[in-house]
């Protein structure tokens, strides 16, 4: 059985300071019902998560009792993807014919505080100002640099095209573009990244009715067909956040382990992928992602994005949406917001921001702490 | 008398006159981890023994800290004496790849590649003024 998602809904991105998460996700659970033309007692299942805005499942209280199972999911940056799996596969089962999955977040301002002894780590590593994830994707970009001859003036404009494409999107954080050479000068908070190149924890909410595809006509002239969704967590030897210690022969990562099974699962290939969106916690996120998920190899991302093939009207549009840098990372949201934008793109209606020529195929990657990576391919 | 306290015990052999890491090796696979644990994270074996780390290695990548971290960074800095700090990853030969605080702080001096060495000293002083004892690395000579 296959499974098409037939309702879509959003809360915008950014700071509603009169509005709690959960309230964000009712809000953008009702968009979706109605986009898809049903009532929440038609819901037989609901899967759904928040990292800091309280448990998901508290959203019957604003929908309404009507006893339906509701799961709630935690699985860090991959929470939603999570979620959209279960749903996916409750689905594919058989068990069920439509239900929701939702996800929404409400952080506060800052970056994320780590706790080591969560992680299993000493005291002492967070002591010694180790547990930090920017430090992370620094090391990360930096050493890919060094290997691939990826510039700082990409990085930068990574960056540039987000904020462009972020004031395009009503529902986005950030809609005023910003000066490449603003974002290259702005405050280096771990070398080689800028401030500017960094998301931000925010809040957001959204949610989507998903059905068995043999009935999605009822509900929807233009439904969206999941071809595959796939999840991984990293094997030993990948480069990981939060690691005292790695291993000295590297591996491939969750991100290409997940990608290569999705690929597999929808008997499609990376070039047949119209528009994408990859994970961009930071700039240099979103160029590792565009080799580890297949799209390119490693290094062609300089020339790519030096081109502009990236952008909107690009060969391979990414992150049309504005992507976490324009949108900031609401945890329990931010890969349902992938899969919201790739659902309005191949419906034709991403208005301002459409990709042009009807894209017909659609990506999706998350990447999150401590290595794990949720990737879905869409069809129209 | 103000006394030298490791940060954390196990992490490096002290008190010492020339103090190395201490990692975890497995007996079936060979692989070595940094710090010490009771099992061995690439086939799960509890087959494993205690050894000291090279004090050297080649820098495998780096950046630097540019803000005063949040709790639970603990030093002896306010936000007025805080100054930029490097981290990278020392590749020690035949090892494991160690997460590290550098005493280099500038892009200008690091660089993938080059050659480190270890260095135990004092990180910060504790309420009663005793000296904790961290590990780092630095451009070797
Ligand atoms: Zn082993």
């Amino acid at each position: 059985m296959d499974v098409a998602i037939v309702g879509i809904g959003i809360h915008p991105f950014g700071r509603t300071p009169g509005r709690s998460g959960l309230q964000q996700g009712a809000y953008a659970a009702r968009q979706a019902l109605k986009d898809a033309g049903v009532e929440w007692k038609d819901m037989q299942f609901g899967f759904g998560g928040s990292a800091s805005a309280g448990s998901a499942d508290a959203l019957v209280n604003e929908l309404g009792l009507t006893g339906l199972p509701f799961i709630n999911v935690a699985n860090g940056c991959a929470t939603g993807g999570s979620s959209l799996i279960s749903a996916y596969n409750a689905i594919k089962s058989g068990e069920y014919d439509i239900g929701m999955v939702v996800g929404f977040d409400k952080h506060e301002r800052g970056a994320f505080n780590a706790d080591p002894k969560q992680m299993g780590i000493g005291e002492w590593y967070g002591e010694k100002g180790l547990m930090i994830t920017t430090q992370f994707f620094a090391m990360k970009i930096q050493r890919y640099m060094d290997m691939y001859g990826i510039s700082r003036d990409t990085l930068a404009k990574v960056a540039q095209k987000a904020f462009m494409n972020g004031s395009m999107n009503p529902n986005a954080w950030r809609r005023d573009e910003i000066p490449l050479d603003e974002i290259a000068n702005s405050f280096m908070v771990s070398d080689p990244l800028t401030k500017y190149m960094f998301c931000a924890p925010g809040e957001g909410g959204i949610a989507l009715v998903v059905c068995r595809a043999d009935k999605a006509k009822q509900y929807t002239d233009k439904p969206i067909y999941l071809k595959a969704a796939a999840f991984r967590s990293r094997r030993f030897g990948s480069f990981e956040v939060f690691a005292p210690s790695q291993a000295l022969q590297q591996v491939d990562g969750p991100t290409v382990d997940a990608a290569s099974a999705a690929f597999e699962m929808a008997g499609v290939g990376p070039k047949d992928i119209d528009v994408m969106q990859l994970q961009d916690t930071e700039s240099g996120a979103e160029v590792m992602h565009m080799a580890e998920n297949g799209f390119c190899e490693h290094g062609e991302q300089e020339a790519l994005i030096q081109a502009g093939e990236t952008r909107i009207g690009g060969k391979m549009p990414v992150n049309t949406d504005g992507g976490c840098l324009a949108s900031g990372e609401p945890i329990g949201a931010t890969g349902l917001r992938q899969v919201y934008e790739t659902c309005l793109q191949l419906r034709g209606n991403a208005e301002a921001r459409q990709v042009p020529n009807d894209p017909r195929l659609g990506y999706t990657h998350v990447y999150g702490a401590p290595g794990i990576s949720a990737v879905t391919i869409l069809q129209r | 008398m103000s006394k030298k306290i490791p940060i954390a015990e196990g992490l490096f052999t002290w008190p010492s006159d020339n103090p190395a890491l201490l990692g975890s090796r497995c007996q079936e696979c060979g692989i070595a981890e940094f710090p010490r644990k009771l099992s061995c994270p690439a086939c799960g074996s509890e087959n494993v023994v205690s050894e000291e780390l090279p004090r050297r290695g080649k820098l495998w990548t780096w950046t630097i800290q540019g803000f005063m971290p949040k709790k639970p960074y603990l030093s002896d800095e306010t936000p007025e004496t805080f100054r930029p700090f490097g981290v990278g990853y020392v590749e020690l030969p035949g090892a494991v790849c160690v997460e590290s605080r550098l005493l280099e702080n500038t892009a200008e001096d690091l660089k993938i590649g080059m050659e480190m060495e270890l260095v135990v000293g004092t990180y910060r002083h504790d309420e009663e003024g005793n000296e904790i004892v961290g590990f780092a690395f630095k451009a070797a000579n």
